[in-house]
């Protein structure tokens, strides 16, 4: 008998919230600095600090929601979820449990140019743990002892929990990388799973093709890019095959995927699963939001990719130059602050995907850590398009403009602009065509490429600062008229 | 001598605050070692408050209110640079790196913060018996108990030792120690008062209030340490209450209402006889007595023992050895290091409150404890918004008891909670309430219990300083020592 299983999954989606303070007290929403530097009684847990909630993470719970077609909760409620560990500093975390802030929304994807819509049970929003420093071992056990960071202790998240809608490693790929980018062009998120800023857990089962009753499921932990979420996923899909075919059962347990053998090992299985004890929060108040509040969250909410592809498409940008546009937020968010008034979006988004994008990559800068500011880089197209430097010269800038300086200065500095005026060149143009009158015949008998010789040794004469259309033009009138 | 008598003092220049402070810990050097209401002193804060209050009075500058009035603090609220020991060999030796908000604003106010008082370990009992360290003795029988969480702060007013204290309030604790040590005490409308810096029992039954030896004085107290502060979310946005203003108005003629319910066959026939004679003191006032049913209070106790105990299993959660407080550094693991510090760090009836905690939110437990609980609190809520329809305030006993003997409860816990039957409904609701001395028997002093509706602190302190005007009770003192 030849059992066809069809895989189901659903997805938890950890973001970090980009806000400039701590879910619950005034301390900074960022890392990078000693061990517990960033810390205050109310996030280390102290006897007597109380939590208060940061307004700006439910607005960006709240426009996630929007941008995953949510309802917003006009009551939602903060609970604690209780268990012992020494990175949780107050022994419970502050969590939305029975009551999220956002519920029933969806995400499509396309997979192989066919369309699924996938649903989003909840959003909730909750406080994350400290980190341990374990020393001489990866975990507690067989270390010499662990210290504790607790930096990263309280700051926002949401939890984006999906449908179990997803049928393949595939599609949970897509959902992912489309979930990313939503949170990354609201700003909610900065999408970064290297270093944990989106986390995604799989709940994956398998069930024989045909059957409505879901197989036992596990969930896989550990996933920290795309590669390895599809990777981690095909590997428990064919463990799990693999059990049930040799009349083996799959146990409910949580399993944690290592990139290197590309394989998934028990975490923890179900029989010693916590008991959270969750009850609602005492120290915080149920959350109301109103509905005029959404209304003024709407309005001020950035762009869905959805509506950036239709913007793009309207200023008459190429299919490719708005596929890297959405791949990459942060090159489509410095493409943006660049298209001002009076500068053309395709001849921006020319250089933004081309060669602006191509010198950052080769010095592994980012577009938010690009040194050229947005302004610079539509200054520099403007010139070009004024004629007062051509697209050879800009690109022989770009280096100079990497170190800050922006484009008038540089070539205030080098004297380096266009040659345009057609004054000015006609003198040099007369005396270079009265010491070659074998080209004027040749011209003059229609071989109007001879012409090219002439504008080369214009270019020479001019260090390659003359306008050459407008060479060609000088000449030909020149040749003309004598 | 009562507040206003300080200050007059202070006005014409007749006393220093170093002075005041000198006589102070005179007193409670010479008698505080039979009474044990201080945990330890602050005397170099105290003394450093003092020398400002000095060189400002010397400048002739005006004070606050409050300025050189000595304080003494229950030990579970964060004095920065002190210990805050919440009465528990768990936090014994932990620093509080902060300030209260209650703190902050005494010490802006200019008050001489005297030293940390004893309690029931982390504020859970009624007789202070639970303090890890000591048992504070009743001022007025040193055979008896004064009560408790805030047994501390009772007693050491009651003594003489300071004019006014601060107590916390989760069941009672401020008022029934009050009425067992026949001061005054108030616990405020919840939110009136911010609880940062005040280390959790059960978060949403907490609240902080003064003690003092009268309505007027703890009137002082309350209108500086009240007020909104953002770092509680639950601190209501309100400004700071000013019911030494309202004091001075004339008292209006109020519907007085007396719950059948706490003047029944549990409360002991002399308290009951005390009560009584009050009610007729204040019908002789031309007030209206009106008898009101509050028939959800005889399920308050056990909802109360639900509610809070599974509050407080969270809030003690924190203390797991990890980062301060007691660790034991002979474990091994992880779990045993939590465990043994936990188990040797908290006493037994802290114990058994974390316990019955855990137990009433475990799933398949939750709906059946916890959640009706809430709706029994919801209920009890209800009640109270319905009396308040007709009445203005609710007179009852503050305890059914006088004073007990020391180990009187120690083999039945039940008997003890029972103790607070007429305190707890009023802090499921939120209300504020007032307990006032209103007689004596055998020579220990009686309280009774006055609850208004939310923020209404000013009728309940009014109606109480309209019978602290009539009668002399509150001016009664035990006899250790001479007491000014
Ligand atoms: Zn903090």
């Amino acid at each position: 008998m030849n059992t066809v299983f069809e895989t189901v999954i659903g997805i938890e989606v950890h973001a970090q919230l980009r806000t400039n303070t701590k879910l619950f007290c005034g301390c900074p929403n960022q890392f990078g600095t000693g061990p517990n530097s960033n810390v205050c009684p109310v996030c280390l847990g102290l006897p007597g600090a109380l939590p208060v909630l940061n307004k700006q993470a439910v607005i960006f719970a709240v426009t996630a929601g929007l941008g995953l077609h949510c309802q917003i909760r006009e009551t939602s409620v903060f609970s604690r979820k209780n268990y012992f560990y020494p990175d949780l500093p107050k022994g419970y975390q502050i969590s939305q449990y029975d009551l999220p802030i956002c519920e029933h929304g969806h995400l499509d994807i396309t997979v192989e140019g066919v369309s699924k819509r996938i649903g989003i049970t909840r959003i909730h929003m909750e406080e994350d743990a400290g980190k341990l420093v374990h020393q001489g071992a990866e975990a507690i056990s067989g270390s010499t002892g662990s210290l504790v960071d607790l930096n990263r202790a309280c700051t926002p998240l949401i939890e984006i929990v999906s449908e179990p809608d997803i049928r393949s490693a595939q599609e949970a790929r897509v959902y992912v990388e489309n979930l990313r980018r939503i949170l990354m062009f609201l700003g909610v998120c900065d999408g970064n799973m290297e270093e944990g800023s989106l986390r995604a857990d799989a709940n994956v089962s398998i069930r024989p093709v045909g059957t409505e009753k879901f197989g036992t499921r596990t969930e896989i932990k550990n996933v920290n890019s795309f590669r390895s979420l599809e990777r981690a996923i095909e590997s428990e899909v064919a463990r799990q095959t693999a059990l049930i075919l040799s009349g083996s059962t799959v146990i409910q347990e949580t399993r944690h995927y290592d990139d290197f053998t590309q394989t998934t090992k028990s975490l923890r299985s179900k029989a010693d699963a916590h008991d959270y004890r969750y009850f609602p929060e005492p120290d915080l108040f149920p959350l109301h939001v109103s509905s005029a509040w959404i209304a003024e969250i709407k309005a001020s909410m950035k762009l869905h990719p959805d509506a950036v592809l239709l913007k793009y498409k309207t200023e008459g940008l190429s299919e490719f130059e708005i596929q890297v546009l959405l791949d990459d937020p942060e090159m489509a968010c410095f493409f943006d602050a660049c298209c001002v008034d009076g500068v053309s979006p395709t001849a921006v988004a020319k250089w933004v995907v081309g060669d602006f994008q191509a010198i950052l990559r080769d010095k592994k800068i980012s577009f938010s850590d690009s040194p050229v500011a947005p302004a610079a880089l539509t200054s520099l197209v403007q010139m070009i398009e004024k004629g007062t430097l051509s697209g050879k010269m800009a690109k022989e800038m770009l280096p100079a403009m990497m170190t800050g300086k922006d484009p008038e200065s540089i070539v205030k500095e080098s004297g380096a602009t266009q040659i345009s005026d057609g004054d000015a060149l006609r003198p040099l143009i007369a005396a270079i065509i009265d010491q070659h009158p074998d080209v004027i015949e040749k011209v003059k008998s229609g071989k109007r490429n001879a012409a090219d010789f002439l504008i080369g040794q214009v270019m020479k004469e001019t260090k390659g600062r003359a306008k050459p259309d407008l060479v060609r033009t000088l000449i030909l009138e020149d040749i003309q008229n004598r | 001598m009562s507040i206003s008598q300080l200050q007059d003092q202070y006005r014409r220049g007749e006393i220093t605050a170093s002075a005041v402070l000198d006589q102070t810990y005179a007193r409670i050097d010479s008698h505080d070692g039979e009474v044990k209401s201080f945990l330890f002193h602050t005397r170099a804060l105290a003394y450093e408050i003092a020398g400002e209050v000095d060189a400002r009075l010397a400048k002739g500058k005006t004070l606050p209110p409050l300025a050189g009035i000595p304080l003494g603090v229950k030990d579970n609220m964060h004095m920065s640079g002190e210990k805050t020991t919440c009465a528990s060999k768990i936090l014994e030796n932990f620093q509080a790196p902060y300030d209260a908000t209650v703190i902050a604003r005494c010490k802006e106010a200019l008050m001489l913060p005297i030293g940390k008082l004893n309690m029931d370990e982390f504020a859970m009992g009624s007789s202070t018996e639970n303090s890890a360290f000591f048992p504070t003795r009743n001022p007025w029988d040193f055979s008896r108990v004064p009560g408790g969480s805030s047994g501390g702060s009772a007693a050491s007013v009651a003594a003489g030792f300071v004019p006014l204290s601060l107590g916390s309030d989760t069941g009672g604790s401020i008022r029934q120690p009050a009425a067992f040590c026949g001061v005054t005490g108030l616990k405020p409308t919840y939110g009136r008062v911010s609880r940062y810096g005040l280390v959790a029992f059960a978060s949403s039954l907490d609240q902080i209030g003064p003690l003092g030896r009268s309505v007027h004085d703890c009137a002082y107290l309350l209108d500086a340490i009240s007020g909104h502060d953002a770092r509680d979310a639950t601190s209501a946005n309100l400004p700071a209450t000013q019911v030494v203003a309202h004091l001075a108005m004339s008292q209006k003629f109020l519907k007085i209402g007396i719950p059948r319910e706490l003047i029944g066959p549990e409360i002991d026939d002399a308290v009951k006889a005390c009560v009584e004679s009050a009610i007729r003191w204040y019908e002789q006032q031309g007030h209206q007595i009106i008898w009101c049913d509050m028939a959800s209070f005889s399920a308050a106790v056990a909802t109360y023992y639900i509610i809070a105990p599974a509050e407080a299993s969270a809030n003690l959660s924190r203390y797991d050895g990890v980062r301060y407080g007691l660790r034991d550094k002979k474990a091994d693991t992880l779990k045993t290091m939590i465990a043994n510090t936990r188990g040797h760090g908290f006493g037994a009836e802290v114990k058994r409150r974390i316990i019955l905690g855990t137990y009433v939110l475990s799933s398949g437990y939750y709906d059946a404890f916890y959640a009706k609980a809430q709706q029994v609190r919801s209920l009890i809520t209800y009640e109270f918004q319905q009396a308040f329809q007709n009445v203005d305030v609710l007179l009852t006993p503050t305890a059914p008891t006088t004073a007990f003997a020391f180990g009187a409860h120690a083999q039945d816990p039940l008997a003890m909670y029972l103790a607070d039957i007429a305190t707890i409904p009023v802090n499921m609701a939120g209300l504020p309430a007032l307990s006032l001395p209103c007689g004596f028997s055998d020579g220990l002093p009686v309280g009774m219990q006055i609850i208004g509706r939310a923020w209404d602190e000013n009728t309940v302190m009014g109606l109480g300083h309209q019978f602290q005007l009539g009668t002399d009770y509150h001016t009664r003192v035990p006899a250790i020592g001479s007491v000014a």
